[in-house]
């Protein structure tokens, strides 16, 4: 194994890391607002709004996401009218481009597993909530959303990990991110496994992080969840 | 009830010293059990006496790590590996003999991905290379038997609990038994289920089947098994008739446990 | 010059690019359906080292899984793609052959679904073990059934019947993960419309009717595995 020549790889695919980590954020933050708003309209209870959000959830969870990163950067170009708007200079970015796309595409996922949580909270909860004369819109906030944040967080999690793998799908469209940066490294050298396990372990260290991070806020969030503090020093005697 | 059979004949069931041990939980302490053809021998005893391990030690479903087990006089070979563990010398003794013994669980265990008649002839066909019409003409006439005959073709999911234990029973007499053990076959059932497969018990019993049965029914300890053990922390108790056992035990313990 | 409509675009016409689009639809199909079978076999290897196994074949299955899950399908589709390519072109310099062999397309992809489709397989096939109620295997063992009857009439359907619905995720990740093959060069539904697209200048038109049809075949194949996995499932508890 030349280490010199993985070390080299190394140091140019770091450079690449924060492009990953920045698609990644900014895609799923964006994501989980769009998201947030398809779960209300499929638990909102009024039929159009339900059956939008179905109709979006089916087509972007039905396609891959390669053809949906193609219409947006490459497909509405077509138009006369996109290319004289307003919003030309972000559809022309590819950047911008795999940023909506990942965003669109997350979104449908996410809002299925933030739908699963909503729907998770007991109802008797909401009921012990409007009892004490708390509004609807306070429900919500203050016993709705924290309950069902934790019941979503491992699927959040998951979902997390697959949009930073699913940045690497920018590199097609020139963005030089992780795996774009791989790919021209490949071509150049045409050391495909030596490229392929740098970058391999690049991507499992940031998902590995990432999970460490989600498992230690899944923890903050739910005291109510761990063993009652009566045991403890039973446990602790144990651990002796 | 049944009259005893001499002594001459070859046992059904011999057990010699049987020991087992989960960990460091000695569950049997050496027990001694001989079940003579047409005997209907009840198996009593608290909850973690051993009495369900010793039924499954029987056919294997766990190793003893001492003693002897013989069915119909041929003696199951053993032996012990480097931590002292009882292990199987030949498997394949070990599966033709369990196809001799027919087991009921407390959980029924019907494959559910086979209905009830497939559930029976499943093992007359593939493990003892019957013929498909017999096995199935034999399923039929016992699922007549057991008066399930007209859930011949449903899945267990869509049976109540004493209609799947009297189909497993089915399931085990198919296979032709030389002896039946039952684990605890009505300790799942809802109380107004379990008349229906005492009933289909108590008709095997007159029929002169051998049987092992670990039950908690006192009724059918007293009025069907040719004889009662009393298990307690891994050993037998004490043993009899039946006529003995419930008005004369010396057992201060069994007199607690039947009036319990 | 007047420009076809949509609809001669995706016809049969002189102007119609309907039969390459189903050619390209039914490379799709056979590239997801050659990396789901090889990662059928991936998973149920995995599944088995991982239940099975002894501790050397157990820790290189969770690497297995935990790489795969962890790392892009792309990049495993360029390993697969270059890596071969430089191998065989090693292999050609031996007998010869100088410069540059590009290692088969679709083989590479299929490759790469597979294995990466193979790690989560090997979870859904694990999982669907674990579902298996012990009861039923004792049952299996007291009636005197061998290790390999117990397996192929017991283990074997119970587990494929709890694992059918995971099965049919992968299934339609696979669908989608073959679009990435798009990049070795086989003309799969997504590169011919990269074509089109190029060569009519109408490019939301091609995407937009690639996406129909993507959209078509996971539905109607979502729909026609919904519809085995009721049949196969009969009396099977759903939990």
């Amino acid at each position: 194994m030349d280490f010199v020549f993985l070390y080299e790889t190394f140091i140019t695919l770091i450079s690449a890391i924060p492009m990953t980590l920045q698609l990644a954020a900014t895609s799923v933050a964006l994501g989980t607002v769009l998201a947030l708003g398809l779960a209300l309209c499929r638990v909102s209870g009024i039929a159009p709004l339900n059956w939008l959000a179905r109709a979006y959830i089916f087509i972007f969870r039905g396609t891959p996401l390669l053809v949906q990163i193609f219409l947006i950067y490459y497909g509405l170009s077509q138009f006369r009218g996109v290319r004289r708007s307003m919003f030309w200079f972000i559809l022309r970015d590819p950047y911008w481009c795999a940023i909506i796309a990942l965003m669109l595409c997350t979104a449908a996922y996410s809002a299925e597993i933030i739908r699963g949580g909503l729907l998770s909270v007991p109802h008797g909860q909401v009921e012990a909530g409007r009892a004490c004369g708390m509004s609807r819109f306070l429900v919500f906030r203050r016993i709705v959303i924290p309950l069902a944040i934790r019941q979503s967080l491992p699927a959040y999690s998951n979902e997390i990990i697959s949009m930073v793998k699913a940045t690497s799908l920018a590199s097609i469209i020139t963005i030089m991110e992780i795996t774009g940066v791989a790919a021209k490294l490949i071509s150049e050298t045409y050391r495909a496994i030596e490229v392929f396990i740098v970058a391999g372990a690049i991507y499992l260290a940031i998902n590995f992080l990432l999970t460490r991070i989600v498992v230690l806020i899944e923890y903050r969030l739910s005291p109510h969840l761990r063993q009652a503090p009566a045991l403890q020093p039973v446990a602790a005697g144990e651990m002796r | 009830m049944t009259a005893m059979t001499p002594i001459t004949t070859t046992p059904a069931i011999e057990v010699r010293g049987l020991r087992k041990s989960f960990g460091p939980i000695e569950v049997l302490k050496g027990i001694d059990l001989t079940a003579h053809e047409g005997e209907v021998i009840s198996i009593l005893g608290s909850s973690g006496s051993g009495k369900s391990t010793m039924l499954r030690c029987i056919n294997m479903l766990e190793t003893p790590d001492a003693g002897d087990i013989s069915v119909a006089g041929e003696k199951i070979g053993l032996k012990r590996d480097a931590k002292g563990h009882g292990q199987v010398v030949d498997r394949k003794q070990v599966q033709r003999i369990r196809s001799e013994l027919g087991m009921v669980f407390q959980s029924f265990n019907l494959w559910s991905h086979k209905t009830v008649i497939e559930n029976i002839i499943e093992a007359p066909i593939h493990v003892q290379k019957r013929p498909k019409a017999e096995a199935i003409a034999e399923a039929e006439a016992l699922l007549e038997k057991v008066g399930i005959a007209d859930k011949r073709n449903h899945y267990p999911a869509h049976l109540s609990g004493g209609q799947q234990q009297r189909a497993a029973i089915a399931r085990a007499l198919a296979m032709r038994p030389k002896v039946m053990l039952f684990d605890e076959p009505t300790s799942a059932l809802d109380p107004e289920l379990v008349g229906e497969v005492l009933r289909v018990m108590r008709s095997l019993a007159d029929e002169g089947r051998t049987m092992l049965v670990v039950t908690h029914e006192m009724a059918f300890a007293r009025d069907v098994s040719s004889r009662v053990i009393f298990l307690h922390q891994g050993a037998i108790e004490e043993q009899g008739s039946p006529g003995e056992m419930f008005t004369n035990a010396q057992s201060e313990r069994f007199r607690k446990f039947i009036s319990a | 010059m007047t420009q076809p409509s949509f609809l001669d675009l995706i016809g049969s016409g002189p102007d119609g690019w309907g039969p390459a689009l189903a050619a390209g639809a039914l490379m799709t199909i056979l590239i997801a359906l050659a990396g789901y079978a090889i990662g059928m076999v991936f998973g149920a290897l995995g599944a088995w080292a991982k239940i099975a196994g002894g501790p050397i074949s157990r820790s290189v299955a969770g690497t297995y899984t935990t790489v795969l899950r962890g790392i892009p399908d792309l990049l495993v589709i360029y390993l697969f793609y270059f890596g071969g390519s430089t191998a065989i072109s090693a292999v050609g310099h031996l007998f010869g052959a100088s410069g540059f062999i590009s290692f088969p397309g679709f083989l590479a992809g299929a490759l790469a679904v597979g294995v990466t489709s193979g790690a989560q397989q090997t979870e859904v096939f694990r999982g669907a073990y674990k579902a298996v109620h012990s009861g039923e295997l004792e049952a299996a063992i007291a009636c005197g059934m061998s290790p390999f009857l117990r397996f192929s009439r017991i283990i074997a359907p119970l587990t494929l019947r709890y694992a059918l619905p995971g099965m049919g995720n992968v299934w339609q990740i696979v669908l989608k993960e073959s679009a990435l093959v798009s990049i070795t060069g086989v003309v799969e539904l997504l590169r011919q419309s990269q074509i089109g697209a190029g060569s009519t200048g109408r490019p939301f038109d091609f995407y937009f009717i690639a996406a129909m049809i993507y959209l078509a075949i996971s539905t109607l194949s979502g729909a026609l595995l919904q519809f085995g996995e009721k049949r196969f499932t009969r009396g099977v508890r759903r939990g």
